[in-house]
């Protein structure tokens, strides 16, 4: 045993609120039932205990809350815009007083560490909504037009990575540009948006402008499709974004795609090498690697490749996997048994291919879903470890020679919605970002997220851009 | 990662072997360039991501038994320190007493790690110890500036030495580093550890102190980690505890960076002292959580890591009486030295 072992310190379950042992949906501004019968079940990825029951979402259902969006719409779009922005800023400052609530269910309901719910999604899902709420009065300087109108009824399908900050990400623009919306949050992790149901009823929102439903992929389907609205704004797999474009093909609706990722960390060798290493870990083991943009392939430039995998293998070393709500943790559960199978799936192919697989001893939990964080070193280009998305604690590590050979193997991926470089060398770093084809560029950093920098792919990552001045057009008649 | 640093300068580039000689460093300092040349060619250090990382290890939770060791441990690593111009015999014997029994109502409260007085104290504070295990440590080298000669500085350490200190703690020439002059600070510090040497053949063990907030940019602070370590540094420290900035989180883990990285290269392992500025029970948790996740249970000792405070060693007794007897009982029941 070490010296110096850290006693649990957990984060107390009951700040999480009571959870209903069954929800309906929100529509119209009450918590109504579903018209169907069939109730899925939401689970703690933890412990695999059943936490609520919540509706499948029918068409009928689906019907209901495009009508409700659609009745709001008139009066919503017709306040001014600093009377919108008053309900965004309640909304956000709502966000902030039931913060720990919301981190606390969050990491319940989804399996992420309470350390990234307190100090990462909670924090920046208030300011998404501050940001915004800012804009609400102030259209018309957005470089829109003198008058920019609004799109009318937004359908929002959003992901389980990040339940509540994909929330934030989809609502808070489509409001403050005087939308009103239909949102769907994922079917493994349905209880924040749930509960932020309750805050635009706090908040004093008025009714139809938010309304939400859960169900899985058919009730998805049946809101993408509906023929009365006017948007569709998706974050999910680039399978599913494939299909929504499909429906949408030959109509007037509008449609932003954040779609998947195979990033690349790219390491010079005059790097500073503590902080890459340090971002090599947030990159690819932040959220247990469950993001779009995470830093999936490191590139290392071959002369420092044994120098980085010796600091990044003694790195992974310390990180501690387990409790989602001991504050001590830096790695939580996978989200559900598909993705772990998935993980598992990728992580068999990658051995077989001949990639070298490398994990730090860590003791994992009996029951739940778990996987230890992961690096594999001789991965080639050509290995499905290097090419798919493993949307997992994965991390394959390639070596490159040159800063050409960089970005050359950096844009040969079909995706193109991040990348990183670690270089002390600034010049390198602008010469990189012009020719790196993805749509966030991060340099001696990686994971960054602000509400004022827009987001979004190239290639098979989406269209589209969300944050910033940006993320408005989006929801704009332009 | 210094290896291949090491390596480039390397006469030798046997890894294995546990001198300097061995792994190729003996060489670095045999010329301004070469010196200036290894320093230079270290790792740089990204600002923003080593203060977010510092900051993450702040986050940790320490409770309950884990607590428990934390305190003790952070209370048997101080250098118990006076540093005034209005120091007399009796302030210094009576931080002697409280450094030997810090709680006297409760006996089971380890003792400090050393006493730390200028070297005309150095006589008060052996009395005072009488046999106790607990180290003197005295500033020299016309500390706190260091702007002095070298005939100066060395009979300021030769005076603390024959007086019995059994550490020294000297500071750099700030102005010598910050103009680039790396060759005269190393032999300085070569100097000042051949003072260190006593008549019957031990030494006093030599802590290097860099006034982290004059050397200014982390860059700086790790060459000045690396230069003293080459010098034969038993300890390395951040600041004096004179200027505005001293210890932080950041620049302390720059040193633990500095130092396990050496220990890889060279096999020899060098002490780290964060002093000036740890005034609670919660920043020493947050050193020792670095000193935990960046250099692991060799560093978790008080003779290898130290903290230099004296404000702080009350607050540590206040949380100790606060876990054992589950409430605060104020500054009125712990002795102000």
């Amino acid at each position: 045993m070490a010296l110096f072992d850290y006693a649990p310190a957990p984060e107390s379950r009951a700040a999480a609120g009571d959870i209903a042992s069954t929800y309906g949906h929100f529509i119209d501004g009450e918590f109504v039932e579903s018209t169907g019968s069939e109730a899925l079940k939401t689970i703690d990825p933890s412990t695999e205990e059943v936490l609520a029951e919540f509706a499948q979402g029918t068409e009928a259902d689906v019907d209901r809350a495009v009508a409700a969006a659609r009745k709001a719409f008139t009066s919503w779009s017709a306040l001014p815009g600093a009377e919108r922005g008053k309900y965004l800023f309640r909304i956000a400052r709502i966000i902030q007083e039931r913060s720990r609530e919301l981190a606390v269910l969050e990491s319940i309901d989804n399996g992420k560490p309470i350390k990234e719910t307190r100090d990462v999604d909670l924090p920046l899902v208030a300011a998404h909504f501050f940001y915004y709420a800012g804009w609400a009065d102030k259209l018309e300087f957005a470089g829109y037009g003198s008058n920019p109108r609004p799109v009318g009824v937004a359908a929002q399908v959003i992901p389980w990575n990040f339940p509540l900050l994909m929330l934030a990400w989809k609502i808070a623009p489509a409001l403050a540009t005087g939308n009103t919306v239909v949102l769907k949050p994922a079917e493994t992790t349905p209880l924040t948006a749930l509960r932020f149901a309750e805050i635009c009823r706090q908040a004093g929102l008025p009714k139809g402008v938010v309304n939400i439903i859960t169900g899985d992929g058919r009730t998805g389907a049946a809101l993408t499709a509906h023929p009365e609205i006017d948007k569709v704004a998706f974050t999910g797999s680039t399978e599913v974004g494939r299909a929504i474009a499909r429906t949408l093909a030959g109509t007037t609706k509008r449609l932003s795609l954040e779609l998947g990722g195979k990033a690349a960390n790219i390491v010079f060798d005059d790097a500073p090498i503590d902080q890459a290493v340090e971002g090599i870990v947030d990159g690819i083991f932040f959220n247990q690697g469950h993001v779009c943009c995470a830093g999936s392939r490191l590139l290392v430039q071959e002369s420092v490749h044994d120098d980085v995998m010796d600091a990044l293998k003694r790195r992974m070393s310390t990180l501690r996997v387990g409790d989602p709500l001991d504050k001590n943790t830096d790695i939580g559960a996978i989200n559900s048994a598909a993705q772990l199978a998935r993980i598992q799936e990728l992580t068999a192919a990658g051995e077989a291919e001949g990639a070298e697989r490398w994990s730090p001893a860590c003791e994992l939990p009996s029951a739940g879903y778990w996987f230890a964080p992961t690096v594999f070193s001789n991965v080639s280009a050509t290995h499905r470890i290097a090419r798919e998305e493993i949307f997992g604690p994965v991390l394959s590590v390639l070596t490159f020679r040159t800063p050409e050979e960089a970005v050359a193997k950096a844009n040969n991926t079909p995706y193109g919605l991040s990348a990183g470089i670690w270089t002390e060398k600034g010049s390198r770093i602008l010469w990189m970002a012009s020719k790196l084809r993805a749509g966030v560029v991060w340099s001696n950093t990686f994971n960054k997220f602000d509400p004022t920098s827009p987001f979004g792919g190239y290639k098979e990552s989406g269209y589209g851009r969300e944050g910033g001045r940006h993320g408005l057009e989006a929801y704009l008649d332009v | 990662m210094t290896k291949r640093y090491a390596c480039r300068y390397a006469a030798l580039v046997s890894m294995s072997s546990s001198s300097l000689s061995a792994s190729g460093l003996a060489e670095v300092a045999s010329s301004e360039a070469s010196l200036r040349r290894f320093l230079h060619g270290l790792p740089g250090i990204d600002a923003v991501g080593l203060q977010a990382r510092a900051a993450g290890l702040g986050t940790r939770s320490i409770k309950t038994t884990a607590k428990a060791y934390a305190i003790d441990l952070a209370i048997s690593m101080i250098d118990l320190t006076t540093l005034e111009g209005a120091d007399t015999p009796g302030k210094v014997r009576s931080l002697c007493q409280k450094a030997k029994n810090p709680d006297p109502g409760n006996p089971d409260v380890p003792h400090t790690a050393a006493v730390c007085v200028y070297p005309d104290m150095v006589p008060f504070a052996k009395e005072a110890l009488g046999g106790a295990p607990i180290n003197v440590a005295a500033v020299a080298t016309a500390f706190p500036s260091g702007r002095a000669g070298l005939p100066v500085k060395l009979a300021d350490t030769a005076e603390a030495v024959a007086a019995g200190a059994d550490e020294v703690d000297m500071v750099i020439d700030r102005g010598a580093f910050l103009s680039g002059r790396y060759l005269e600070i190393y032999e300085l510090i070569a100097e000042i550890k051949k003072a260190c040497e006593r008549p019957d053949g031990t030494a006093a063990h030599l802590k290097v102190i860099f006034e982290t907030g004059e050397l200014v940019t982390y860059d700086n602070i790790r060459r000045a980690s690396w230069l003293a370590m080459l010098a034969g540094a038993d300890f390395i420290k951040t600041s004096t505890g004179k200027v505005a900035v001293n210890a932080t989180p950041a620049n302390t883990l720059v040193l633990m960076e500095a130092v396990r990285d050496f220990r890889n290269a060279t096999g020899v392992q060098v002490g780290v002292k964060p002093a000036g500025g740890i005034r609670t029970t919660k920043d020493a948790m947050k050193y020792l959580v670095m000193v935990n996740e960046i250099l692991g249970d060799d560093w978790l000792s008080p003779d290898w890591f130290r903290f230099g405070a004296s404000s702080l060693l009350n607050d540590l007794l206040m949380q100790r009486q606060k876990l054992a007897s589950g409430r605060y009982s104020g500054p009125d029941y712990v002795t102000v030295d």
